[in-house]
C-alpha cells in the first residue's frame, strides 16, 4: 500500500491526560517487556502508543496510524481495554518477577557443589510449612479476587446491552470471505468499508451469511464474532476522524486471511465528510450513455445474479456495486481499488485472490473493458 | 511369582536370537504394560516429528509477509493436521502411555488392571492416528475439495457443515479422533481402575507417588470429556452424512451449541495434557534436589481442586461469542479460580528446589525448564481470563503463543525430562549427557523464539490461521523471529531422537537406580522383568526406597 | 544403591488391605463415562426444544400411552435381574434362568416398543432423522439409548445360554453382578431420556 507523507499526531497530549492509568501503566509494562526480552527490546519497533507515527491515507486523506494496534486506541471500548492491558502487564510482571526471581535464586544458590557431592549426605528433609503454604495459596487468591472484581466491573461497562443513544445503527453480514454493511435508518447498503461519523457512537448488529466470522478492529472495540442464527451487538465511538483497520479474526475458510476490515470515521461535514457520503450513497447509481455496452455486458452474463447495482440488478451473494468507486480497496483489501486492479480483477479474481468464490467468466477484451469501463463509472 | 525369575538380560540374550518377525510379533500381540508404553511413545514421537515438520513449513510460509510458498488450501491443512495431531496423537498418547508404563511400576503393581484392554486401546490409538493421516489418501470426494482436514482443530460449525466442508476431509476428522478417543477412554479407565485397585500393600492414595495422584485424575478427566466429544463428533456425523439438523444454523440448529460441546471436552483436555506433566516434574525435581517434594498434601488437594474446576471453565475459549455478560463474568471468575491450584504448585516445586543440593543433570534440565516456561503460560492464561483484554487478543497470535508456552514449554517440555529421566530405567541404558544438554538448551532458545514474539504479533492485531499476513502493520519483525527459532527447536529434535536411538545400543548401563530416587520403580531392573517386582513389594511411606536407604531416619514418621 | 524388591517386601509388616475389586471399580468408570455421553445427547435434545422450523414435533406426534407400558417393563426387568443375581449367589439355576428370562423378555417388550413407535413415526408422520431437530435429536437419543438396551440384551442373553450349558455358577456372580449394574444404569438413563423426551418434549412439562 503506498503511504502519504508522514503527519504527527496532536492529540496525544489530549489523550493522556483522559487515560490517566495509562502513563503510570505504560512505563510498568515497557519495563517487563523490556525485562522479558532484553536482546529484542532494543530492535523492537515501539510498540507504545505516544511513538506511533500517522501516516496519511491516500485515498481520503484521514490520518492513519502506522501499525492499527489496541495501543493506539481510538474509540471508549477500546481506550478503557488498553487501561487495563497496561494494568495487567503491571500485575503479570511483577508475579512474574517474584516467581521467576524466586527460582533463579534457587536455581543458583542450592545448586550442588563439588565439596556436597563429596560429603554425600542428603540436605535437610523439609516435608512442608503450613504458615508458607497458606500464604501461597491466600495471597493468589486475593489478587484473582481483585482481578475478578476488575473483569466484572469492565465487561459491565463495555458490554452494552441496548443501543448508547443517538446511535447510528449498522447491520454487519459477514460473508465468506467480504463483508457487508447495510444502513437500515439511511437505506445504504455498501460492502467491506464501513463509513461511519466520528464523534458519535456506532451499534453494530453482527450477523453470518455462511460460517463464523469475527470482527476485529483494535483501534476501536475488542472483537465480537458474526455467528449465523446468533446475532450479536458492539459498539464503539471514534474520538477521532481516521482510517482504522483490522481483519477477520475468526477462522472462516481459504481467504480467511484476506477478510479485511476497514473502517473510515469522518467528520460530519465537509465534501469528504459523512453527510457528504451519505447522500451520494443515497443516490441512484450513474448512468452515462458511453458506458451503456458495459451496462449491457454486466446484464447479460452472470454478473448481475450475485451483484446488486441499485434499479440495475438485485443479486444478493456478491458486494453491492451502486457505488463501487466510492471505495478505496477491493476484494475486502487485497488490493487498492483503481482502473487496473478492477481489469484484473473482473478478468480473473482467482489471481488477486485465490478460492474466492468469484470465477473467471472469461470474457474477451472488448467485453472486458467495456465492464470496466462501467463499474468505474459508479462513483 | 516365584516361577518367573528370569532375568531381563537373559530374555534380552534369548530374544536378541530371534528372528525379526518373531520379535515384531511379540510386540504386536504384547499385553505388556512396559511394551505398550513404550509402543504408545514411539509413536507419539513419530507423530510429533510429523507434527513438526507440518509447523515447520507454516512457520516457513508466514516468515514473510504474502509469501506464496505453500497454497492457502494446504496452509489450512496445515494448522488442522498439526493441531490435531499434537494433541490427539501426541499429547494424550506419549502422556498416557508413560502413565502406562510408570503407574504400575510405582505403585508397586505388576500390570495395569485390564491387560487386555490396555492393548485394545492403544491399537485404537494407532488405527485413529492412521486413519486421520489416511484421509491425505483417500478423502478426494469431489475435484477441488480437501484432501485433508481443513476446519481447524477444533472444527466449528458451520465450517464443518456439507456445504462448507465437501468431500470427505472432515469425516476423516470425526472419524479418526473418535476411534482414537474410544483408545484413550480405555487407557483413562484402565489407569483409574488400575491406581484404585492394584496398589500394593502400604501404598494408601496418600502415600503415591504424585505422579499416579495426577494420572488418577487425569483418568477421570479423560472419562469426563471424551464422552461429550463423541457425542458431539457422533452429531456431526449424522449432519453430515444422515441429513441431521445439530449444527446446521438454516434449519435452527445452533453453531454455538457446537462450540460449548466442544469445549466442554477441550478445557478438560488441557489439564488432561499439563497434569501428567505436573506428575513427571513432581518426581524429577525431588530427585535431583535431593529433597522430599514440599507439602504433598496440598499438592493432592490442588491436583484435585483442578480436577473439578477444570470441568467448569470451557466458555473462557467463547469469551467473543457474544454470550452475555453474566456467562462471561461467571466463566471469567472460574478461570481466575484455577489459578490458584496451579500457582501452588509451581511455588510448592519451588519450595522443593528451595534448600536442597540441585544437581541439573538433563531430566532436572527440562523440568526446571517446564517451570519457568510454564509460570509465563500461566501468566498470560490469567491476562486471558480478563475478558474484556481477551475481547482483544482471542483467536489471536497472542492466544497462540499462550498455549504454546503451556503445552510446549510446559508439556513437552516434561515430557522430555521424563524421557531423560525414566529412559534409563525402560532401556537399561544411560542417554548421553553432554548431548542431552545440548538438545535442551537449543529446544529451550528456540522455543522462546519463536513463542515469545507471538505474544507482540498478536496484540499488535495478527490473527491465528491466516496464510498470509498485512505487510503494512508492523507484524514483519516478530513473524521473522519466530520463524527463525524453528530452526534451533529442529536441531534440538533431531538431538532428541538420536540421542534415543543411539543410547539404545551404545550408552552407558544404568543399573537399577541410576539417579539414586526414591520411588518403587526404582528397586526393579532396569528394563523391569515382565513381573516387574520378584516380590510384591510392601511400602511403609511416600519414599520406599529413602526408607531403605536411610533405615535410621524413615521417612513414615514425619508424614 | 542396590535396594531390591527383597529387602522392600521386609521393609514394613503389613497385612493384606482393602482395595475395590477391579471389575466393580472399571464398571463404575465406564457408567461414570457413559452417564457424560448420554448427558450430551440430552442437554442437544432439551436445547432444541421448541426451536424446530418444520415440521413434526413431539407435540404433535409423540403419544405417552404405550410409552409408559414399555417403559414400566424396562424399569421392573431391573427388579428382575437383582432376583436372578440372588439366585445364582445361592447357586439356584434354574430360578436364575427363570429371573434372567423374565429380564430378557421385558427388555425384549421394551424395545419391542421403540420399533413399533419408529416405525409409526416414520410411516404416519413422516419423521426422519433429517426432517427437522426434533427428528435429529429425538433418534439419535432415543437410538443410541435403544442401542445401550441391545447390547444389555445380548451380554445377558449370552449369560442365559452360558447357564443353560452349566458354564455359570455362583463363583461367578460378582460378574453377573457387573452386568446387571449396567442394566440398572440403562434402566435410569431411560429415566432422565423418558423425563426429557416424553414429558418435556411433548410439552406435558413445560
Amino acid at each position: 500500500m503506498r503511504r502519504g507523507s508522514a503527519v504527527r499526531g496532536d492529540a496525544g497530549s489530549k489523550r493522556e491526560v483522559r487515560f490517566s492509568l495509562r502513563s503510570a501503566g505504560s512505563r510498568c509494562g515497557s519495563l517487563a517487556l523490556a525485562w522479558a526480552i532484553p536482546g529484542f527490546a532494543a530492535a523492537a519497533p515501539p510498540i507504545a502508543p505516544d511513538s506511533l507515527s500517522e501516516i496519511c491515507d491516500p485515498s481520503t486523506g484521514l490520518p492513519m496510524p502506522a501499525i492499527p494496534t489496541m495501543f493506539d486506541p481510538a474509540s471508549p471500548p477500546a481506550a478503557d481495554i488498553e487501561a487495563l492491558t497496561w494494568l495487567l502487564f503491571g500485575i503479570c510482571a511483577a508475579i512474574f518477577v517474584v516467581v521467576q526471581g524466586a527460582l533463579v535464586h534457587a536455581i543458583i544458590k542450592y545448586r550442588a557443589r563439588r565439596r556436597d557431592e563429596a560429603a554425600g549426605d542428603e540436605p535437610r528433609q523439609v516435608y512442608g510449612s503450613n504458615p508458607v503454604e497458606l500464604a501461597w495459596t491466600v495471597i493468589p487468591v486475593v489478587i484473582v479476587f481483585v482481578l475478578t472484581l476488575a473483569s466484572v466491573r469492565l465487561i459491565r461497562d463495555i458490554e452494552r446491552t441496548s443501543p448508547p443513544e443517538g446511535a447510528l445503527k449498522v447491520v454487519v453480514i459477514g460473508h465468506q470471505w467480504w463483508w457487508e454493511y447495510r444502513y437500515p435508518d439511511l437505506g445504504i447498503v455498501t460492502a467491506n468499508e464501513l463509513v461511519v461519523p466520528a464523534e458519535r457512537p456506532v451499534w453494530l448488529e453482527l450477523h453470518s451469511a455462511d460460517v463464523n466470522h469475527s470482527w476485529w478492529v483494535p483501534q476501536l472495540a475488542g472483537k465480537m464474532d458474526c455467528i449465523p442464527g446468533h446475532p450479536n451487538t458492539l459498539w464503539f465511538e471514534a474520538d477521532r476522524p481516521g482510517v482504522y483497520l483490522g481483519q477477520c479474526a475468526e477462522y472462516c475458510g481459504n481467504q480467511h486471511a484476506n477478510m479485511l476490515l476497514r473502517v473510515e470515521a469522518r467528520a460530519v461535514d465537509g465534501p469528504l465528510g459523512f453527510d457528504a457520503w451519505v447522500a451520494n450513497q443515497q443516490s441512484p447509481p450513474v448512468d452515462d450513455d458511453s458506458t451503456t455496452p458495459g451496462r449491457d455486458v454486466f446484464l447479460a452474463l452472470a454478473c448481475q445474479s450475485c451483484h446488486d447495482i441499485a434499479g440495475v440488478s438485485e443479486g444478493a451473494f456478491g458486494p453491492n456495486l451502486t457505488h463501487l468507486m466510492s471505495r478505496a480497496t477491493l476484494g475486502a483489501g487485497v488490493a487498492p481499488l483503481d482502473r487496473d486492479s478492477l481489469r484484473q480483477w473482473v478478468d480473473d479474481p482467482q489471481t488477486l485472490k485465490p478460492g474466492c468464490n468469484m470465477p473467471s467468466l472469461k470474457l474477451d477484451t472488448n467485453q472486458l473493458d467495456a465492464v470496466v469501463d462501467y463499474l468505474a463509472s459508479l462513483r | 511369582m516365584s516361577t518367573l525369575t528370569t532375568r531381563p538380560a537373559e530374555v534380552g540374550a534369548a530374544v536378541g536370537g530371534e528372528p525379526l518377525a518373531t520379535r515384531l510379533h511379540r510386540w504386536a500381540v504384547t499385553v505388556d504394560h512396559k511394551r505398550l508404553g513404550i509402543m504408545y511413545v514411539l509413536s507419539g514421537l513419530v507423530f510429533f516429528l510429523v507434527g513438526g515438520i507440518e509447523a515447520s513449513i507454516m512457520r516457513a510460509q508466514l516468515a514473510r509477509p504474502a509469501n506464496d510458498l505453500v497454497s492457502p488450501e494446504v496452509f489450512n491443512q496445515l494448522f488442522t493436521m498439526h493441531g490435531t495431531t499434537m494433541v490427539f496423537l501426541v499429547g494424550m498418547p506419549i502422556l498416557l502411555g508413560m502413565g502406562n508404563y510408570l503407574v504400575p511400576l510405582m505403585i508397586g503393581a505388576r500390570d495395569m488392571a485390564f491387560p487386555r484392554l490396555n492393548a485394545f486401546g492403544f491399537w485404537l490409538f494407532l488405527f485413529g492416528g492412521l486413519l486421520l493421516y489416511f484421509s491425505y489418501i483417500g478423502a478426494q470426494g469431489l475435484y477441488g475439495t480437501a484432501v485433508a482436514p481443513d476446519v481447524g482443530w477444533f472444527a466449528y460449525a458451520p465450517l464443518t457443515d456439507r456445504t462448507f466442508s465437501r468431500g470427505n476431509s472432515t469425516d476423516y476428522w470425526i472419524l479418526g479422533i473418535m476411534v482414537s478417543g474410544f483408545g484413550s477412554i480405555a487407557t483413562g479407565l484402565n489407569l483409574v481402575v488400575t491406581i484404585l485397585s492394584m496398589r500394593c500393600r502400604g501404598m494408601t492414595l496418600m502415600r503415591m507417588p504424585l505422579l499416579a495422584w495426577m494420572m488418577l485424575i487425569v483418568g477421570l478427566l479423560v472419562l469426563a470429556a471424551l464422552g461429550p466429544l463423541t457425542a458431539a463428533q457422533v452429531m456431526l456425523l449424522f449432519d453430515r452424512n444422515l441429513g441431521a439438523h445439530f449444527f446446521d444454523p438454516q434449519e435452527g440448529g445452533s453453531a454455538v451449541l457446537w462450540q460449548h460441546f466442544f469445549w466442554f471436552f477441550g478445557h478438560p483436555e488441557v489439564y488432561i495434557l499439563v497434569l501428567p506433566a505436573f506428575g513427571f516434574v513432581s518426581e524429577i525435581i525431588p530427585t535431583f534436589s535431593r529433597k522430599v517434594i514440599f507439602g504433598y498434601p496440598l499438592m493432592v488437594a490442588a491436583t484435585v481442586a483442578i480436577g473439578f474446576i477444570s470441568l467448569s471453565v470451557w466458555a473462557h475459549h467463547m469469551f467473543a461469542v457474544g454470550m452475555g455478560p453474566a456467562l462471561n463474568a461467571f466463566f471469567s471468575a472460574m478461570t481466575f479460580m484455577i489459578a490458584v491450584p496451579t500457582g501452588i504448585k509451581i511455588f510448592n516445586w519451588i519450595g522443593t528446589m528451595w534448600g536442597g543440593r540441585i544437581r541439573f543433570a538433563s531430566p532436572m534440565l527440562f523440568a526446571t525448564g517446564f517451570v519457568a516456561m510454564f509460570v509465563i503460560g500461566g501468566l498470560t492464561g490469567i491476562m486471558l481470563a480478563m475478558v474484556p483484554f481477551d475481547w482483544q487478543v482471542s483467536d489471536s497470535y497472542f492466544v497462540v503463543g499462550h498455549f504454546h508456552y503451556v503445552l510446549f514449554g510446559g508439556t513437552v517440555f516434561a515430557i522430555f525430562g521424563a524421557l531423560h529421566y525414566w529412559y534409563p530405567k525402560a532401556v537399561g541404558r544411560m542417554l548421553d549427557e553432554t548431548v542431552a544438554k545440548w538438545s535442551f538448551w537449543l529446544l529451550f532458545a528456540g522455543f522462546n523464539l519463536t513463542f515469545f514474539p507471538m505474544h507482540i504479533s498478536g496484540m499488535l492485531g495478527m490473527p491465528r490461521r491466516i496464510y498470509t499476513f498485512q505487510p503494512d502493520r508492523g507484524l514483519e519483525l516478530w513473524n521473522v523471529l519466530s520463524s527463525s527459532g524453528v530452526v534451533l527447536q529442529a536441531a534440538g529434535v533431531i538431538l532428541i531422537v538420536w540421542n534415543l536411538l543411539r543410547s539404545a545400543r551404545k550408552g552407558a548401563v544404568a543399573g537399577n537406580d541410576p539417579w539414586d530416587a526414591w520411588t518403587l520403580e526404582w528397586a526393579t531392573t532396569s528394563p523391569p522383568p515382565e513381573h516387574n517386582f520378584d516380590v510384591a513389594p510392601t511400602v511403609g511411606s511416600r519414599r520406599p526406597l529413602w526408607d531403605l536407604k536411610h533405615p535410621e531416619d524413615p521417612d513414615g514418621r514425619y508424614e | 544403591m542396590a535396594a531390591t524388591s527383597d529387602s522392600l517386601a521386609a521393609a514394613a509388616p503389613h497385612a493384606e488391605e482393602w482395595r475395590p475389586a477391579r471389575g466393580r471399580t472399571g464398571m463404575a468408570c465406564l457408567i461414570g463415562m457413559e452417564c457424560f455421553f448420554f448427558g450430551t445427547f440430552i442437554v442437544a435434545f432439551l436445547f432444541y426444544v421448541g426451536k424446530d422450523t418444520t415440521g413434526p414435533t413431539g407435540k404433535t406426534c409423540l403419544s405417552i400411552g404405550p410409552v409408559v407400558v414399555w417403559s414400566i417393563c424396562l424399569i421392573s426387568s431391573s427388579f428382575t435381574v437383582v432376583a436372578a443375581v440372588k439366585a445364582l449367589a445361592k447357586a439356584r439355576k434354574a430360578a436364575f434362568e427363570f429371573w434372567l428370562g423374565l429380564t430378557l423378555l421385558l427388555g425384549g417388550a421394551f424395545i419391542y416398543g421403540t420399533v413399533m413407535e419408529w416405525r409409526g413415526l416414520m410411516l404416519e408422520h413422516e419423521l426422519f432423522i433429517s426432517t427437522n431437530l426434533f427428528g435429529s435429536t429425538y433418534y439419535s437419543l432415543v437410538g443410541f439409548h435403544a442401542f445401550h438396551v441391545v447390547l444389555g440384551l445380548t451380554v445377558l442373553g449370552l449369560l442365559w445360554t452360558l447357564s443353560k450349558f452349566g458354564h455359570l455358577g455362583p463363583e461367578d456372580t460378582e460378574r453377573v453382578e457387573l452386568v446387571s449394574w449396567y442394566w440398572h444404569f440403562v434402566d435410569v438413563v431411560w429415566i432422565f431420556v423418558f423425563t426429557s423426551v416424553y414429558l418435556i418434549g411433548t410439552g406435558i412439562l413445560s
